[in-house]
């Protein structure tokens, strides 16, 4: 698998990425530097977590409009499999690729710590090698991960099954005290439509190797090589999202 | 190196850019003529405490700088060891105290940078940050506002760069009321064979500046850090401004140009005394000297004088001294990263500093003669106060009912979880950080060396070295030690940061030399190098802190995955105390928290016996002999019985010798250096006290983890125990979230977050 990892200035969990998708599950990595303008040969795209260009005026704003989130729209179009983690998956809300928005989270405060996701949608290629209410185990490490739709887009997320991933405790009950920043209806992480997209607040290639405390965020990566290895590309055409 | 130090002379009896006479008559003698505005700002810069260490210069040669290990000792802009396999382990401590104490935010921000850029400017990749913070009272109104300024400035800068903050320690006393101390440390990584210097070469080789413009910000910074702090609203604009986000592409940029085989000569970084600092020592260090045109510098704004220029302290900039030829290639790396990058002038075999702008002559001075400022040997007495504290016997307090003491100290600010402070970090980006903070020490992987990782700790007791800077200095390097061994780690090197009131005046310097002195004792004993460091003085407001070294010290693993945490692990594994001693309550958090007082006479601990315990816990961690370990500290035996508790979410049976009338109090809660508290399954033990009775190190077995409750009792013991908890109590305890003052509502606009 051929997996593009793109690198704003700024992102600073590129190489975090690279070192999981490479040295640990054994792909086939490529950085993608921000100008770049096509993603074409790319098996997945992963935009990593980090401030892009500082965060400055909002998380990933500025970043939304660099001329790979273009090339991104044009993948995403065809079918491309991406996953936003954290700073990535703010970028994606910023860039309109994925619905909702991010506020500071509710306690003011960046924190960063292990919390637990449950799974809510496994045909996705990101979550694929899971079970439906699956509890993960993975780090947190944001200032703005509030997680808000308003109530159409939130209706339009749960009639699409777009609800990825819900901040759960360790038995998987959603509960006030389980969710770190204030997120609406406990949302962790969403999914475009088809699932092709996903982005998250938690990051998994924190979590990927025994020796750092946790193995859960493995089973992400894992769901995407179980996803794009038995199918030919032109299977991929029906993962457009709309 | 980016000395960072601090200043000559009371305000009242300074010239103009902080100079005493004596020191303008000898600036003239050099130049054999007087010296012209600009000139006499760049001395008085460049002589400030905080660059020239007049002070302390002679003091600190007293510390043992040499070992095998060693690749750079102090003299460059960090330390460097090997660490095996052909990497090298950068690290540095610096303080940014006065900042912090007018700006929070921006000071401690800039503080995190400012560490960064002297790792980097080694050729390092920062892979790890610490920070080593002093505050007053949280309750006190004036306080709060400096508690939340500084750790959000910490986390915002941080957090942003991606180096993990991954351990270090928050310490509360009334005598960092108005002074707070900030100092960060961080550790950097590089090939051994790619260290970079600071030594300026090659005639004809262009100079280049790479990072953020030069603006108005942080002038006469260093002038600033070199004074008692004094409350004057004015002194806000020496303190500069930090921009994470440029900061983090001068980390990428700067790497990628030293990666460029061959094309980056020297490297140094803009802190203290900006480009007169970096344009000086380069050259100093090299033997050569420099044509500069300052109006090739990148500016933030019109109209900079020349004066300001040189002496900005703006954040975010490096000064490169580029192979002739390949000067473009360097620039271009600084251009894709965004960065302002200009070649400012050459490098000239004379050894003369020739500053212009454009054609106009600015300065013409040796860099010898800004490096080597004069050195002071300083008057030293010992203080009055320490009769009057050392004369009060703990044993005159009445003891306190064991189970509200012990609740009370793992509550009392010093003790408690640090969690609210931590999960502010991002202690876990790059990837490495297997042990998190709240253990006794953080533990890295090295990716690029597995199985090796390194163990860091930082430690100080400004109590303990109020009351004996000596001891409380030795004390200091020996926690430290013990913290590493406790997570498994062999000590390799030492840097410090030594953290002092004015050292003119004679009982400060005295405790200053006394302080240097444990260090250096200590460090001996345990054949662990000081190879680099930072002192700051002038730490006093509305009165003098206590005496404050603190100390960062550098582990290494052969194979991290056998480390160990503070945790129980299992049921029915046997609890056992390494090293002996009783505690003793002088100086201990008990007195302080209990009664109130910060009194008594401290011991001199048992050096080799220490060293000793060290190379037996690590052994026995090394070899997963043991199921936990954990430091016996603040606190004394019960605290560090609790925090294994937490931990391991699990109780333990404890009995404890109670000998010849000892108090309880001193048995539970007095303090020593030299005890290290481990549990291990039960057939394990033979193979423990084998390789203690080779090291001569007694073993006493305490009891047996399990159950819900702490229940620590007379050896042997009667019925009713002084102690008995559950442990859900103790973690109550321990991680209520302790009262500080409400924040402010807003920030004030000069100090809020960088946008």
């Amino acid at each position: 698998m051929d997996i593009g990892i793109i690198v704003f200035p700024g992102s600073n969990c590129d190489a975090d990425t690279h070192h999981v998708v490479r040295d640990v599950l054994g792909h086939r990595a490529q950085y993608v530097w921000h100008e770049e303008r096509t993603l074409d040969g790319l098996d997945a795209v992963i935009l990593p977590g980090g401030f892009a260009h500082g965060d400055y005026l909002r998380a990933g704003a500025i970043a939304a409009t660099s001329p790979v989130v273009r090339a991104l729209r044009a993948y995403a179009a065809g079918g491309g499999v991406t996953l936003g983690i954290c700073n990535g998956f703010q970028v994606l809300l910023e860039a309109g690729l994925l619905p909702g928005a991010m506020r500071p989270n509710a306690g003011g405060e960046f924190r960063c710590e292990y919390v637990r996701i449950r799974v809510e949608r496994t045909d996705t290629p990101f979550t694929c090698a899971l079970a439906p209410g699956q509890v993960l185990r993975l780090p947190i490490a944001h200032a703005e991960g509030n997680y808000y739709a308003d109530p159409p887009t939130h209706r339009a997320l749960l009639a699409g099954r777009q609800i990825a991933f819900r901040y759960c405790d360790a038995s998987g009950a959603i509960l006030p005290g389980a969710n770190p920043n204030g997120s609406h209806d406990a949302i962790a992480g969403v999914a475009s439509p088809s699932g092709a997209m996903v982005g998250l607040m938690p990051h998994p290639e924190r979590a990927s190797e025994h020796l750092l405390g946790s193995e859960d965020g493995r089973l992400i990566f894992e769901s995407l090589a179980r996803w794009v290895t038995p199918r030919p590309p032109a299977t991929r055409d029906r993962l457009e999202v709309r | 190196m980016t000395v960072a130090v601090e200043q000559t002379a009371r305000r009242s009896e300074m010239s103009e850019a902080g100079l005493r006479r004596a020191e303008v008559d000898e600036i003239r003698r050099r130049l054999g003529r007087d010296p012209n505005r600009v000139e006499l700002a760049m001395f008085g810069v460049m002589w400030s405490e905080h660059c020239a260490y007049k002070h302390s210069k002679a003091a600190l040669q007293r510390l043992p700088a040499t070992g095998r290990a060693v690749l750079q000792g102090p003299g460059e802009n960090a330390g460097a060891v090997a660490v095996g396999d052909g990497w090298a382990a950068v690290f540095k401590m610096e303080s940014h105290n006065h900042p912090s104490a007018v700006a929070p935010f921006h000071g401690a921000a800039t503080g995190v940078g400012g560490i960064i850029r002297d790792i980097l400017a080694m050729g390092a990749r920062p892979i790890a940050l610490l920070d080593s913070l002093r505050f007053g009272p949280p309750d006190d109104g004036r306080v709060a506002p400096m508690i939340h300024g500084v750790i959000s400035g910490i986390s915002a800068y941080g957090n942003s760069i991606g180096v993990p903050t991954v351990g270090g320690e928050t310490v509360f006393a009334p005598c960092y009321r108005t002074n707070p101390l900030v100092n960060v440390a961080c550790l950097g990584l590089a090939r051994s064979d790619r260290l970079a210097t600071a030594r300026a070469a090659g005639p004809g080789n262009p100079v280049v500046y790479l990072g953020a413009r030069t603006g108005r910000d942080g002038i006469h910074g260093a002038s600033f850090a070199s004074a008692e702090l004094a409350g004057d609203p004015r002194d806000r604009s020496a303190v500069q401004m930090g921009d994470p986000f440029t900061g983090k592409l001068l980390i990428e940029a700067s790497l990628e140009a030293l990666a460029s085989e061959g094309a980056v000569i020297a490297i140094q970084d803009m802190g203290a005394a900006g480009l007169t600092c970096a344009l000086s020592e380069t050259s100093a260090r090299g033997g050569v000297g420099m044509e500069i045109d300052l109006g090739r510098v990148p500016r933030r704004e019109d109209g900079m004088t020349a004066e300001e220029v040189l002496l900005s302290e703006s954040q975010e900039r490096m000064l490169l001294i580029v192979e002739a030829g390949r000067e473009d290639e360097v620039l271009r790396i600084g251009r894709r990263w965004g960065l302002a990058a200009a070649v400012i002038g050459r490098v000239i075999a004379q050894p003369l500093l020739d500053i212009r702008e454009g054609s106009t002559p600015v300065a013409s001075l040796t860099p010898r003669s800004l490096v080597d400022a004069p050195v002071y040997a300083p008057a030293a007495e010992e203080p009055a106060y320490l009769d009057e504290v050392r004369r009060v016997d703990p044993a005159t307090f009445p003891p306190a009912p064991p189970r509200a003491a012990l609740l009370a100290l793992l509550a009392a600010p010093n003790i408690a979880d640090k969690r609210w402070v931590f999960r502010r970090y991002d202690h876990m980006v790059q990837t490495n950080t297997v042990v998190p903070p709240g253990a006794d020490a953080a533990v890295l992987r090295l990716k690029e060396a597995f199985p090796r990782g390194l163990a860091l700790s930082v430690d100080g007791n400004g109590r303990y070295c109020y009351l004996d800077p000596q001891v409380g200095g030795m004390l200091a390097v020996l926690e430290a030690a013990q913290n590493l061994a406790c997570v498994g780690a062999t000590p390799a090197a030492v840097t410090d940061c030594l953290n002092f009131a004015s050292p003119e005046r004679p009982e400060v310097f005295w405790t200053f030399r006394e302080a240097i002195e444990g260090i250096a004792q200590a460090c001996e004993a345990l054949a662990v190098p000081v190879v680099g460091g930072n002192v700051s003085f002038y730490n006093e407001a509305d009165g003098a802190i206590f005496p404050t070294p603190v100390i960062a010290m550098l582990g290494v693993f052969a194979d991290v995955r056998c480390h160990a945490t503070p945790g129980w692990k299992t049921d029915n594994d046997l609890v056992v105390l390494l090293g002996g001693g009783v505690g003793q309550l002088d100086g201990s958090e008990y007195l302080t928290t209990v009664h109130g007082i910060a009194a008594g006479r401290l011991r001199r601990p048992d050096l080799a016996g220490t060293a000793r315990l060290i190379e037996c816990t690590r052994d026995a961690v090394a070899q997963q002999l043991v199921s936990s370990a954990h430091d016996c500290a603040d606190g004394g035996i019960a605290v560090t019985l609790a925090e294994s508790c937490i931990a391991g979410g699990r109780g333990a049976r404890i009995g404890l010798a109670l000998d010849r009338g000892a108090r309880t109090d001193r048995v539970l809660f007095g303090e020593a250096i030299g005890r290290i508290v481990v549990s291990l399954p039960p057939e394990r033990l033979p193979a423990l006290r084998s390789l203690a009775s080779r090291l001569a190190v007694p073993v006493q077995a305490l009891g047996t983890v399990g159950g819900s409750r702490l229940i620590v009792g007379p050896q042997g013991g009667p019925p009713d125990p002084w102690i008995d908890v559950d442990v859900d109590d103790l973690a109550a305890a321990a991680q209520a979230e302790f009262r500080i003052a409400p924040r402010a509502q807003q920030p004030s606009a000069s100090d809020g977050a960088p946008r």
